[in-house]
Formats: structure tokens, sequence, C-alpha cells
């Protein structure tokens, strides 16, 4: 009590203009604002909604003695450090650290063939057949449900999968490395628009056109890359967000940015034109194309901030059509998972809302690094997905960086003054403010095969964010309430 | 029937055309319809949706394909114009820019406005020190108006106020004055050289009004919190804190401490305080006989708040005070005691204290406790005095009317006057009364017309008697400046219009009201203190 206080801020604060933050009665803001003073009136709302049990979560980790704060700022420095890297494209069963001839990958957190949702069993039967261990619904239906099927989540394998997500082992796949700490990570082609694997479709066409990928794109885009060398992903999703996409639901820039680099490379291979020329169709038709590169893009960004002790921030959120599940830095594998909601969007020609499967796919991932849906101001184009106007976007945009730790220089947003996207949620944050990510999505069709029915903004369940909480708070909080003196 | 109509050359994004496609299905005799552009997945999806092949056949990739279900021709047409209209409508104005909203969140607040120093906070207490301790995090000064926050979390927001070099005023405090802003509740006060540091809202509030008045200024109102200097644990933290940078501000001139008797070990403290930061200084504990002044010391005592005022005024000025009851003449004081008891019934005896003011009732009981040995209250702790039910007045009584008592589920009285007005009322047939003691506090946070708000009753407390046989004197005093946003001099004709006897300050107001009580011989055991 006798040590002196350090008092030089006061006696500076009575040398300033005041300029004050009213947090509660208005009429405090309005009187100095009377008298000319500078002041700010926060909209003010209670914490975490008034759930006293996730403000109390919050409270113990705040006073838990683990710097929270520091650990983020190390794992957000990782997250905005990565450098995603196309490197290559290779067999998956070959390439992907723990792939089996009978692993069947899938987007979201883990999920037995009995619960998953309809998509995504018509991904896994397709996905049988075209590995020939089964040939044709029933026999891939009753293998599904054996037990020899080893389904595993892409995520717990550095992959990550749009849609129903699955990979099998013949499938090729894009070789991501985060040139910045070496980890790699991994997606299939993207088959492109209508009956495809991802949206749970299996009929011969499907197949044809996995087995197509298999034998005339995967060869050639292997030999284009070597030609290449290695493409810096983070260059070209920076400018992609300024010609109008936002890396999930708008790769149109993109992928015209890919084709731009990669056709001089096709036509210097020697391969006859019709090959070629099947090939530069086949990316030209398919605006999202890009969206299997941009989701390992963010795949191997976010893996290198994964362990790092003490922090809270999100480095996965997936769907598996069932449960919507999130990863947090601090807390290892561990899924905390909510039912996957439906989308709130707008239907193709043709469907409704009674044709929508429940949120589903890894794709996610984008706005877990800063792109997608907290990108949105950058995409105008869709912004008729969140029901109106450029504005609504800058809107959806701001808020996100009230849950963010950082923003990402080199992802800048043209209609935000250049402002760097909202990058590395923090899940206390997220609890406190009651704001959830905004998550830009395509909409499945219920039923296996048929494909894309719309597009839209899904609201993840908040329970998973709260139970992350909670369980932080139990891994480096303080203790409960119960056991302190004053409660 | 089914419709397709095909305009060439007409590109939409897809988006849009979904939200079209919406608009133009509510068209009047319309059951379903699809604005699309002409790709081959969409022209397959409507050929199976059974619209005619030749006419789809037409539509190329770049052409807007409008494909209605529908009663009749006219329908359809009225569907085409609705598909056109939605598309070539302008983006619509928005009202209210979202991204330009009010910020949510402290820390939203600091990224629109990065030079922030201050935060004041009068949240639900269960949110405010969390609030408190992010703000102090920030390295923002904060000032707490809450109350009902835990005495741990009143002592760790100081500890980390301590360690960050920030002011922590509060929690439960009412008002500040900060380089010249008036913070919560608080009065325009001219800026000057007497610095104020009280654990007491409308005793600081009083004293900077009265410091106004008599022609000086307040440099800085650092408002402690009510627990600060009471509380042993707190220790003074803030006040000592506010003694040391004021003691380093070059416009603070002499000091003032306003506080309840602190623990004996906490006043030594402040009283060493005050003695290291070398300037001449004034301290008021509320209640307490006024020590004498230690030889060689700066620090003196003062017995009342208008005393605290008129010491600290002459020490910035460089006078002798000289201390007095009264700032009238005497003579003048007599007349209005001999006008004020001359038509008193027999029955009257008491005097009543209706005050919103915390240390402003503390002031008057100690004043007529003084006088009369026997005054009751519902804020004392000597349980002699303490009335049984807040709600009823028995024999003296100054009631505080912005006691946890009378504000649960209320706003307090400064602001919503009708508390005392009703209890003034429930007492206006109560015919022992002698004499009426009121405050009326102005200023900001305050009710915008105390003194017209109070008006009714004291007319009405003062027909009622003279409906008796009777008479009643009521006594008002104003704390407020010229400058204070009511108007002071309307409010005092207000009172004057109501008959109240307007004294230049509460302890005169409350002298008056024992002059009065003497007058009629109605003291009790005299003496007493």
């Amino acid at each position: 009590m006798t040590e002196p206080s350090r008092v030089e801020p006061v006696t500076a604060l009575f040398k300033s203009r005041l300029s004050v933050v009213n947090l509660g009665l208005a009429s405090f803001a309005d009187n100095l604002a009377a008298i000319g003073a500078e002041v700010a009136q926060v909209d003010w709302r209670p914490p975490a909604g008034g759930d006293a049990v996730a403000l109390d979560a919050l409270d113990r980790i705040a006073n838990g003695g683990t710097d929270v704060d520091a650990a983020n700022k190390k794992a957000v420095e990782i997250l905005l450090a990565a450098k995603p890297t196309l490197i290559d494209i290779g067999i998956a069963g070959e390439v992907i650290p723990g792939m089996t001839p009978t692993t069947v990958l899938h987007s979201g957190p883990p999920v037995t063939w009995e619960r998953m949702c309809g998509p995504m069993k018509g991904g896994v039967i397709g996905g049988l057949i075209y590995e020939g261990l089964a040939k044709d619904r029933a026999e891939a239906e009753a293998l599904a449900g054996s037990g020899r099927i080893s389904f595993e989540p892409c995520h717990a394998h550095g992959a990550v999968g749009p849609m129903a997500g699955i990979v099998t082992a013949k499938m090729p796949v894009w070789i991501f490395e985060n040139a910045a700490f070496g980890n790699r990570a991994y997606a299939t082609v993207n088959e492109g628009l209508g009956k495809v694997l991802r949206y749970g479709a299996f009929s011969d066409e499907v197949i044809a056109r996995l087995r197509w990928i298999e034998t005339e794109l995967y060869p050639v885009m292997k030999k284009a890359l070597k030609l290449h060398g290695p493409i810096d992903m983070k260059s070209v999703i920076a400018q992609a967000l300024q010609m109008g996409d936002e890396g999930h639901n708008r790769n149109r820039a993109a992928t015209s940015l890919i084709i731009r680099e990669i056709a001089p490379i096709l036509v210097q291979l020697g391969e006859p034109v019709e090959r070629i020329v099947r090939i530069l169709n086949f990316l030209n038709a398919n605006d999202h194309f890009f969206l299997n590169l941009s989701m390992p893009s963010c795949k191997c960004a976010l893996d290198a901030a994964r362990g790092v002790k003490g922090s809270s921030m999100i480095v996965a959120m997936a769907r598996n059509g069932t449960d919507f599940g999130i990863q947090i830095a601090g807390l290892g594998d561990r899924w905390f998972t909510g039912p996957a909601s439906m989308v709130e969007g707008l239907y193709l020609p043709g469907y409704s809302a009674a044709n929508a499967a429940p949120d589903i796919g890894d794709s996610v991932i984008t706005e877990t690094a800063g792109i997608g849906g907290f990108c949105m101001a950058a995409a105008p184009a869709i912004v008729k997905f969140v029901g109106g106007s450029p504005q609504d976007a800058i809107a959806y945009t701001t808020r996100m960086y009230e849950i963010t730790l950082a923003e990402n220089a080199a992802y800048q947003i043209p209609a935000l003054d250049f402002r760097g996207s909202p990058t590395g949620i923090d899940v206390r944050k997220v609890v406190e403010t009651g704001i959830l990510p905004v998550v830009n999505t395509g909409i499945a069709h219920k039923e296996p095969g048929v494909g894309m029915v719309g597009a839209g903004l899904v609201k993840p369940p908040r329970n998973c964010f709260r139970d992350a909480v909670l369980a932080f708070a139990e891994a480096y909080g303080a203790a409960p309430a119960s056991s302190r003196s004053d409660p | 029937m089914k419709t397709v109509f095909v305009e060439k050359e007409s590109y939409y994004d897809s988006a849009l055309l979904m939200l079209t496609s919406q608009e133009v299905k509510k068209t009047s005799g319309v059951h379903d319809a699809t604005v699309a552009m002409g790709t081959e997945m969409n022209l397959d999806l409507l050929r199976s949706l059974g619209f005619d092949s030749a006419a789809l056949a037409e539509a190329a990739p770049n052409d807007l394909v409008i494909a209605v279900d529908c009663n009749s021709v006219e329908s359809a047409e009225a569907a085409r114009a609705a598909a056109k209209r939605a598309l070539s409508r302008k983006a619509k104005a928005t009202s209210g820019d979202a991204a330009h909203a009010a910020p949510t969140s402290l820390a939203s607040a600091l990224r629109a406005q990065p030079d922030a120093n201050l935060a004041v906070i009068s949240l639900p207490g269960a949110y405010a020190a969390r609030e408190a301790r992010k703000a102090l995090e920030s390295g923002l000064h904060v000032m707490l108006f809450s109350d009902n926050v835990a005495l741990e979390d009143e002592i760790a927001l100081k500890a980390l106020s301590r360690r960050k070099g920030l002011l922590m005023m509060g929690p439960d405090c009412g008002t500040a004055i900060i380089n010249g802003m008036p913070l919560c509740f608080a009065n325009v006060v001219r800026r000057g050289p007497v610095g104020v540091i009280g654990a007491s809202g409308t005793g600081i509030q009083e004293v900077t009004c009265l410091i106004d008045r008599a022609g000086s200024g307040v440099s800085q109102a650092i408002g402690a919190g009510g627990r600060d200097l009471k509380n042993g644990k707190v220790g003074g933290a803030t006040t000592l804190m506010g003694i040391e940078a004021l003691a380093g501000d070059d416009d603070t001139k002499v000091i003032v401490i306003i506080s309840k008797p602190p623990a004996k070990a906490v006043a030594e403290q402040v009283v060493a305080a005050l003695e290291r930061a070398g300037k001449p200084a004034v301290a008021f504990f509320v209640g307490a006989t006024p020590e004498a002044r230690r030889a060689g010391s700066v620090v003196r005592f003062a017995g009342n708040l208008e005393e605290t005022a008129a010491m600290a005024v002459a020490l910035a000025k460089g006078k002798r005070y000289a201390p007095r009851a009264f700032t009238v003449r005497e003579a003048e004081i007599d007349a209005i005691v001999k006008r004020e008891t001359r038509r008193l019934a027999p029955s009257q005896r008491y005097l009543r204290g209706y005050f919103t003011g915390g240390t402003l009732a503390d002031e008057a009981w100690i004043v007529a406790h003084r006088a009369t040995g026997a005054v009751h209250s519902n804020n004392q702790t000597d349980p002699k005095f303490v009335l049984a039910d807040p709600h009823r007045s028995v024999g003296h009584t100054v009631v505080d009317l912005g006691d946890d008592a009378f504000t649960v589920g209320r706003p307090h009285p400064m602001i919503d006057p009708s508390t005392r007005v009703e209890r003034m009322m429930a007492e206006r047939d109560d015919g022992e009364i002698a004499v009426v003691v009121v405050d009326v506090v102005i200023g900001y946070g305050s009710h915008e017309d105390p003194a017209g708000a109070i008006a009714p009753a004291v007319e009405a407390m003062r027909a009622a008697a003279r409906k008796r046989g009777g008479y009643l004197p009521v006594l008002a005093s104003i704390t407020g400046t010229a400058g204070d946003p009511q108007n002071f001099a309307l409010q005092k004709a207000k009172l004057e219009a109501a008959g109240c006897v307007v004294m230049p300050s509460n302890h005169q107001a409350c002298a008056l009201a024992t002059r009065i009580l003497e007058r009629i011989g109605t003291r009790g055991k005299a003496g007493a203190r």
C-alpha cells in the first residue's frame, strides 16, 4: 500500500482533451455531447447473451494465469505468415498420410455411416464404386455398413473437401505446401456443377468424370505443375479479392487467373490438342474450379497454427451435413459440435427450401482463414445471397472484425478502403459478443446425386462455440466459481 | 399455360436472377416463374419442367430466359414486365449504413475512437466489473457509476489501476468533473485552482458548486466511490492515487478531501499523503468532529460541506478563513425565524428532512441531531435512531430517499422526484411537523426541473398545515451553479413561489431549521454533541 503509484497517465489525462466511451445510461453520453465533449455511446448488450455459465467460463479464462492474448497473437501471426503454395498433384492413397485402400475421407467432424446425411451417403457410394470396392449402390451400402470401411474426417488427414468431401485412395489430389512452415494440405479436383460426387451423385457419368480426371487431367496437370513450378496461392487469392471473389461462393476471378497461369504451360507439354482442349474446357466450364485450391490454401495456413498452447483461435470449422464442428488451436484435435443448420439463401431455378440438405462441407475453412463470408464486402456480385445491397455485405464483413484477432494485410478489401480481411476467429469473442461467423455456402439437394440447388448464408450452431469456451476454461481457466470463496 | 420469353444478349448475375424469380412468382395469375440465363443446364431444367423446347432453343448462354407458368397471356406479360422491372431497378437507398452503426462493444468503440481516454460505465453491477477491467486493460481511465459491484472486484480493479497508473473512480461513483467536463451527476463548475477528491456524490456536488459560487473554481473533481475510504481492504486506493495526481497537477493549488469517516489507519494514510503532496489541503470527514490543524501541517479540517468549500476558496485566494454560521446577516435570519414561526400551532414540534442527496441528508441529520439529540433517519448506523420503517417518519426525521430501500426497481429520486413527492404528500396531514428541509440538486444527470417537481408537494403540505390552523416553514437549498442546464435562478424562483425559504447552502438551510426549533422551544435533549 505504501509503494508509490504511477500517476503520470493521470496527470497526462488532466492535460488531454477528454474523449469518453460510455457504456450504460445513454443520457450520460448525451449530456457530454451537449457540452461539446467527444463521446461514443456503446450499444451494449450483455456479454454471452447473459449466459452466466459461459460468462463465468470467460472470466475464469481471463483469471487463469495463461496469457491467452499472447498465445492468440502467436497463433494468428502464424496464420498471417502462411505461404500456401500449390506444389504438385498426386494420388490420395500415395500422398495423404494414413490413407488405406479402404479409407473414405469425408467432410466435417467424424460421423458414422448410419448418421450420414443423404448427399454424403451418395458420395460414399460413388467413392466405393469408383474404387472398385462395390459394383453398385446395394453393394456399396452393404460394404459401408459392414464396418470394413474406415470413415475419417478429411481434417484428420490434412485434407479438406467441399460438400460431402469424399476422398478415396485412387483419387488425384492437389498437394499444397505452406512454404513458411513446411506443412502440407490436400484436396481433390473440383468436378464441376450439376451431378457430381460432392453433392452425392454416383451415376455412371459421375464415375466416368472421376475416371477422366484420374486418367487424363491428372497426368497432364502433374506435368504442367512440374514445368511451371510451385504456384503461390496467397498472391492469387489476394488478386481475386480485388476482382470480386471472396474465395468461397465466388471463385470466378481466381479460376480465370489459374487458367491464365496454366494455359501457356499446357500448350507446351506436347500433348494432343484435343486433350488440352478438353482440359481447358473443363476448367473454363466450372466457376468453382478454384474452390478446391482456395480450401487447401486455407487449410495449410490454419494447420500451422494448430497446437499453439493457450490459444483460443479457431483452426477449423467444418460440417458433415449432420453436425457442424469446430477445433481450437489450444485444445488439440477435439471437435466441438452442434447440429448442422439449414442454409438461408436463394434457390436455383426449379428448387426451393423443401429440397435443401442441411449445411455440409469443409469449405467453411475459407471463413476460418478470413476469406469467404468474412470477405463478403469484396464480392458485390453475390451480395444478393445475403439479402440485399453492397452495404449489407460491408456490414457483414465489418461485423467480423468484432470476433477476429487480426487483419490480413495480404488480403485487402477494396470496398473497405483496402482494409485487411478480418482474420483468426477467437472463440472467446464469438461467445462474448454473440456474433456468429458469417459463412457463405452452397446448398446441396437433400437427395443424393441431384447437386447444388442454391446458395446463401448459414448460421453455425451457437452451442459448439459455447462448449469450446467451457472446455477452454477447463483447460486453461481458473478454478470454477463454486470452489471460490465469493461466488 | 407455360410461356417462354427470351431476351437476347441480356446478361445478369445468377444471384440477382434468383431474387428476380422470387419476385416474379408474386405476380397475380402466375403459378411459377423462372428467370435465368440460357445456359444448357438451365434449359435442360426448363425442358424437364415442360416448357416449350422450340422456344427454349432460341436461347443462348448470354440470353435471358423468362419462363412463366400462369393463367393467361396477360399474366405472362405481367410477369415479363415484373422481371424487367426487377432487373432494371437501381439499388435501393439503404437507410442507416449498418457499417457505421453504433459500436456494440468497448473494443469496437475503441477502434472507432482510438484516442478515447476515459470509460464511463453505468451497466448493471454483474457486468460492470468485467467491462471496467477491460477498459483498464485497454489503457482507459474509468469512472464506474454502477453499484452492486463485489468488494473483491473493487479491490482487484483498483490494484490493476495502480499497476497501470490509471484512475479508477468508483464503483458507486456518481460524480466527477474531469477537465471541466461534468460526468454522470455533476454541475457545470468553472475551472479553477481547487482539486477535489471525494467518496461522496452529493458532497462533491455541493462543495464544487459552493466553490463556484464563491468565485473560485475546480481543477478536477475525482470521485473515489462509496467504499474507497470506508473499507479498510480497499484502503483508499483511489483517494491516495488522486492525491498524488493532484499533487503533480500544476493547475491544482488546493486539495480537498470529502468522505465519511474513514477507517483510522486509512485516515492517517490520507493525511500523510496530503502532507507529502505539500499543497494546502482541506479534509472534511462527514460526521467527525474536525480535528485541530497540527502545527506546521498543510492539512486543515472542516466541519461541514460549506465550510469545506469556504476554507478551500480562502486558501486558493490567499485569504484568512473566518468561520460563520450564515452568509446572510444575523438580523435577517432572526426576521425569517420570527416570520416563519409566528403562526405555528402548539402541536407542531418536529423537523422533517426529505432529501434526494445522501451526503446532504447526512449533513442535515448531523446538524439537527447535534441540536436535538433525537433525529431518526434511514441511513444512520446507531440503532436508536434508525427508522423502524423507512417509509414512515417519526418525531424528528431526516430521510434519504436515494437509499436502496426506495430505489429498488425505481430511478434515483434525483432523476425521478416522484418518490419524494409521494412521501411528502403521504405525510402532509401529520400535524406534528414544525419545519421541513429539502435539497434540490440540479446539474447534469439530475431531473430537468426538480424545483417544479417538488413545488406541488411543498404547496400541498403548507396548505394542509394552514387548513389545520397552523403554518409550515419549508427550507430549501439548491445544489447547483449558474451554468447548470436547469437554470439556477428559475429553480430558485419556483421554490420561492411555492413558499420555500431558499438558503445559500444545505448547511445554512439545516442551521436555520435548528434556529426555528429553538425558537418554538421544542428542543429535545440539548447539547448531546
